[in-house]
């Protein structure tokens, strides 16, 4: 038995792998501990510190990232898991011509104070209005067969797996209930 | 976090091979639970053998009229599926009313039914607990018991099962197909749970080794009429403090039959028989429905700071029974 996540994995290790997996549209290969975790691939290995590591224990949702274009909580994901998968962080979320409308809407709500949480809130609210889109109903829809529509109840109950200590909640509502039905 | 060993095995067999070969490896599918648990040191396994790329994430309507749903279907998708969300409103609700949006993405049906007590005393090391580490004793017993079991509990474990899907499951009379060293076996839901007794480490009737491969629920045209109520502490994104999940088919305001399971209250999805005996038979009116939870709750021995579930047990049996009743007026 070995312990502590300190020494380097070396190829051949039984206990690290090889993983090839696109992130953000480039393919990238890594040799990690299979310990790692997807949030610390992306931040220690990989240099894209969007996704933040809050509890580390899948409560806070600050590390979201979208996996397979759904949205995941990368703190609970072994990277050693994702070979061959495909990984968007909000780093990825922007176009050539600049921030995604969704950006756009929580710089023009002013959607968050410290910012830290913000990162997993966007990949968070981009995974809502794609699951919107395909008609998952939620736990505040009266219909379950019936049509989705963002309410603000809506969008807070299909948020709630991300906090934000500075309680921006209604600008983030306000954000995400704009951006429904855009890209 | 012990270092492990990683395999990604072909087939169920090779599944199914790899555990048995090893008595530290686990399997891993969603990974909503057991990393955590690994990051927190109350699980070391040395080998982790991933099921999730195993052919089992279909659901598929069979020829009798169940539903049979693989085990690496994810939570959101199958709360999604146009004939859970037709059929089987109960389950859909459960499901809905589980974890967070992320959550539902990734953890897995079969991984959702042998999920860990969310015990506060379970999750920490540091703490006597009977069910990590046998013979330790219950910490919980005596300590902050508040989210804990009233009904079927043991001095050795006061710990409740966390899921909400598996009391919906509970509900529907649903069967969970087993795959292990030799075979295969199928297990009713209800079947698949122990209560704590003298062995809280053994939480279910399945050997070690063994993998959910499937859950078959069958067909149940009163399921339409379902309903599944939660309450926690939080509006969202918080386990239960209670739950009901309620099944009701009325033939002209008379109970012709009736499925009744209650979560966070025991150390597994509590399926209600003796409340539901009291009501088949008779009239529907909520008076009946709470004698019938009185009955059932005749049995519930409350901890030191968890009295206040039974009548919220009873509370949310008048309200879920009462909701598929005026539904079908």
């Amino acid at each position: 038995m070995r312990n502590g996540s300190g020494s380097a994995p070396t190829v051949g290790d039984e206990y690290s792998s090889r993983v090839a997996v696109t992130v953000n549209g480039t393919r990238r290969e890594l040799t990690l501990d299979n310990r790692t975790t997807l949030l610390d691939a992306l931040r220690e290995h990989l240099g894209l510190i969007g996704a933040k590591k809050g509890c580390d224990h899948g409560q806070c949702g600050s590390c979201t990232v979208l996996l397979e274009g759904r949205r995941v909580k990368s703190c609970l994901i072994l990277a050693v898991t994702l070979d061959a998968c495909d990984v968007t962080t909000v780093e990825g979320l922007a176009g050539p011509d600049g921030l995604s409308p969704l950006q756009e809407a929580f710089v023009a709500h002013d959607a968050f104070q410290c910012g830290y949480c913000t990162p997993g809130q966007i990949c968070s609210a981009r995974g809502v209005l794609d699951e919107a889109a395909r008609g998952w109903p939620s736990a505040v829809t009266d219909d379950l067969t019936g049509p989705v529509r963002l309410t603000d109840a809506e969008i807070r109950e299909r948020m709630s797996g991300n906090l934000c200590r500075c309680a921006a909640y209604p600008h983030i509502v306000a954000a995400v209930r704009e951006t429904a039905g855009t890209p | 976090m012990r270092a492990f060993r990683y395999r990604r095995p072909a087939d169920v067999d090779e599944a199914v091979a790899l555990l048995d070969a090893d008595p530290e490896a686990a399997y891993l599918a969603g990974g909503t639970n057991l990393v955590d648990l690994m990051k927190l040191g109350v699980q070391r396994p040395d080998l982790l053998v991933d099921v999730t790329r195993l052919p089992l994430d279909t659901v598929e309507t069979l020829p009798d009229g169940s539903l049979r749903v693989g085990a690496t279907v994810r939570n959101s998708d199958l709360a999604a599926h146009p004939v859970v969300r037709r059929n089987y409103p109960v389950l859909a609700r459960a499901l809905l009313a589980a974890a967070s949006g992320q959550v539902r993405n990734m953890a897995t049906t079969g991984g959702n039914l042998l999920q860990r007590t969310r015990c506060v005393y379970f999750q920490d090391t540091g703490k006597a607990c009977n069910k990590r580490e046998p013979g330790t004793g219950c910490a919980a017993r005596h300590g902050q018991n508040r989210d804990l079991a009233i009904l079927g509990w043991s001095e050795q474990c006061v710990a409740t099962h966390p899921s909400d899907l598996a009391v919906a499951l509970a509900a529907l009379d649903a069967v969970v197909e087993v795959a292990e060293v030799g075979g295969t076996r199928e297990v009713p839901l209800v079947e698949l749970y122990r209560s704590p007794g003298e062995h809280p480490e053994q939480e279910t009737t399945l050997p070690r080794g063994a993998l959910v491969t499937a859950v078959r629920i069958p067909p149940l045209p009163a399921a339409g009429r379902s309903a599944y109520l939660k309450v926690r502490d939080r509006a969202s994104f918080a386990f239960a403090v209670g739950a009901v999940a309620a099944v009701l088919d009325l033939d002209a305001g008379v109970v012709r039959d009736v499925r009744l399971a209650y979560g966070a209250v025991a150390h597994r999805p509590w399926r209600a028989l003796r409340a539901e005996a009291e009501l088949r038979g008779r009239p529907f009116t909520p008076e009946l429905a709470g004698r019938a939870a009185d009955v059932e709750l005749e049995a519930a021995v409350p901890l030191a700071h968890n009295a206040f579930k039974v009548p919220l047990v009873r509370a949310i049996t008048v309200r879920a029974l009462t909701e598929p009743a005026e539904a079908a007026a």
